[in-house]
């Protein structure tokens, strides 16, 4: 995944971008504490532009896959690697909360992390909630707790689409849910977003 | 006409001020860490405040159409609490992030030693952290205090091109001007200084250096002090170029200096409708 993840940007950086990201990345494999200053500087040398130019403004950007690969190269385990990444998530700003929400299937970290994805359901900022509920959120959050943040999706216009673990963990309970929110959208005449019936069919009551 | 207001805090404006504030030509801003009428107690709020500035914040800004950036600091209030000191401790990695643009506000509050060594040691941060600086005057002997900012910049090395000394009126803009430090001028409703008197500093001292904030926050203020200002300097014959070069370029060249002011697809005449999923404008929550 993580040569993967540096093939993918590789078409995505400038020279003096991938220089930046190899130095980067090998500095923090020689010493932790080197990426805390890293970190937030990913979209100043490397860019910030969607990964995928044909996806939505929900989907990953450059500085994302960047930070997320910086994360793959830290030369910590359990629970020295938890208290990094949590480190860098509390005092990152938008983009590294983010750029840490995106990474985390890609780390050895249980459920440890659980704390951080709740944190970034509770922001109403749109970037960290799509982020919060990736692979990992997917994967470790409770049922009650994964169909409030796709609930919070369709209240906020985060797009479904960009939700991991939808088709395998919609119940009848979500559906429920889903039906009322639609219900008080129409009693407000106002629009029910269309993913409301990836979950639920528009014909039952 | 477009604007950038160098000094505003945003986080105790609404949004309805953001409304009218992209209806008046503002399109980028900067929001300086201060103090927020209530002294805080911990180095937790100072933390939590500051990721609002580089987080939650700009987001919201965002949904108006206006590019937000801050400048992070212990202010010269609270350097004076023992139980916010330690704030200095964090400061560095508040000033690794992309949307600071600036150390500040530090300086001079009632000028004690803590003070000086709050100012001092957040000059050397600048330094270290290739930032310019944010000077804010007292409001209680403010020519003592302006004149002693002065000194305290000079002894740190900083060059005077990368500080703006804020808060000026006509009384200290003599030797802020000399210094070759950028000179910030608050235009409030009725303290500080009104938009008459600002084109009457500016027909004496000139457009260079110059910048001119709404400071606007908690307190009696307005965040459209800019834009009157701008109309003040049309009336009292400036032309628009002056307008453009007091009102935008000069914030962009001081500020610029950081390296880190993003003014990238903002888009003069539209606001982001659709930014980010709209989570402010449509008022879903």
């Amino acid at each position: 995944m993580n040569g993967e993840l540096r093939k993918t940007l590789g078409a995505r950086l400038t020279e003096s971008g991938a220089q930046w990201l190899d130095a980067a990345a090998e500095r923090i494999a020689a010493d932790a504490d080197a990426i805390r200053p890293l970190f937030p500087a990913a979209g100043r040398h490397c860019g910030r532009a969607q990964l995928d130019p044909e996806a939505g403004e929900h989907g990953w950007t450059v500085d994302d896959a960047v930070r997320a690969f910086l994360l793959t190269r830290l030369p910590l385990t359990g629970p020295a690697l938890a208290k990094e990444v949590d480190d860098l998530y509390r005092y990152g700003d938008a983009a590294e909360k983010r750029g840490v929400l995106r990474a985390l299937h890609l780390l050895d970290l249980g459920d440890e992390a659980l704390p951080l994805v709740h944190d970034a359901l509770r922001t109403n900022d749109t970037r960290l909630i799509g982020a919060a509920l990736g692979p990992y959120g997917a994967a470790h959050l409770d049922p009650h707790a994964y169909r409030h943040g796709l609930l919070k999706c369709v209240f906020t216009g985060v797009p479904l689409a960009e939700v991991a673990g939808l088709r395998e963990r919609r119940d009848a309970e979500l559906a429920r849910m889903f039906r009322a929110f639609a219900r008080e959208r129409v009693a407000a005449g106002r629009p029910v977003p269309a993913d409301v019936w990836l979950v639920t069919d528009p014909e039952e009551d | 006409m477009r604007i950038f207001d160098p000094h505003i805090h945003m986080t105790s404006r609404s949004t309805d001020d953001y409304e009218a504030m992209y209806a008046a030509g503002v399109r980028a801003l900067v929001e300086p860490a201060f103090w927020l009428g209530q002294p805080r107690t911990s180095v937790g709020s100072f933390t939590d405040y500051f990721d609002g500035l580089v987080g939650w914040e700009p987001f919201r800004a965002g949904q108006f159409g206006i590019r937000h950036h801050c400048t992070i600091a212990l202010n010269p209030k609270e350097a004076n609490d023992p139980r916010c000191r330690a704030v200095l401790d964090v400061l560095p990695r508040y000033l690794a992030k992309d949307g600071v643009v600036a150390v500040g506000e530090i300086g001079y509050d009632a000028m004690t030693p803590d003070e000086d060594s709050a100012f001092a040691a957040q000059l050397r941060l600048a330094i270290e952290h290739d930032l310019p600086a944010l000077v804010h005057t007292p409001h209680r002997d403010k020519a003592m205090g302006t004149r002693r900012s002065l000194e305290m910049v000079t002894e740190s090395g900083i060059l005077p091109g990368r500080v703006v000394i804020d808060h000026l009126n006509e009384v200290t803009v003599g030797p802020v001007h000399d210094s070759g430090c950028w000179m910030g001028f608050s235009i409030y409703p009725d303290t500080k200084m009104d938009e008459e008197r600002m084109v009457r500093v500016l027909a004496e001292y000139g457009t260079d250096r110059m910048l001119v904030n709404s400071a606007a926050d908690w307190g009696r203020s307005d965040p459209l002090k800019t834009a009157k200002t701008a109309t003040a300097m049309l009336a009292g014959g400036f032309t628009e170029d002056d307008v453009d070069k007091v009102l935008w370029r000069n914030p962009v060249a001081f500020y610029g200096q950081s390296g880190r002011l993003d003014l990238g697809d903002l888009d003069p005449a539209e606001p982001a409708a659709t930014y980010a999923g709209n989570s402010v404008l449509r008022g879903e929550r």
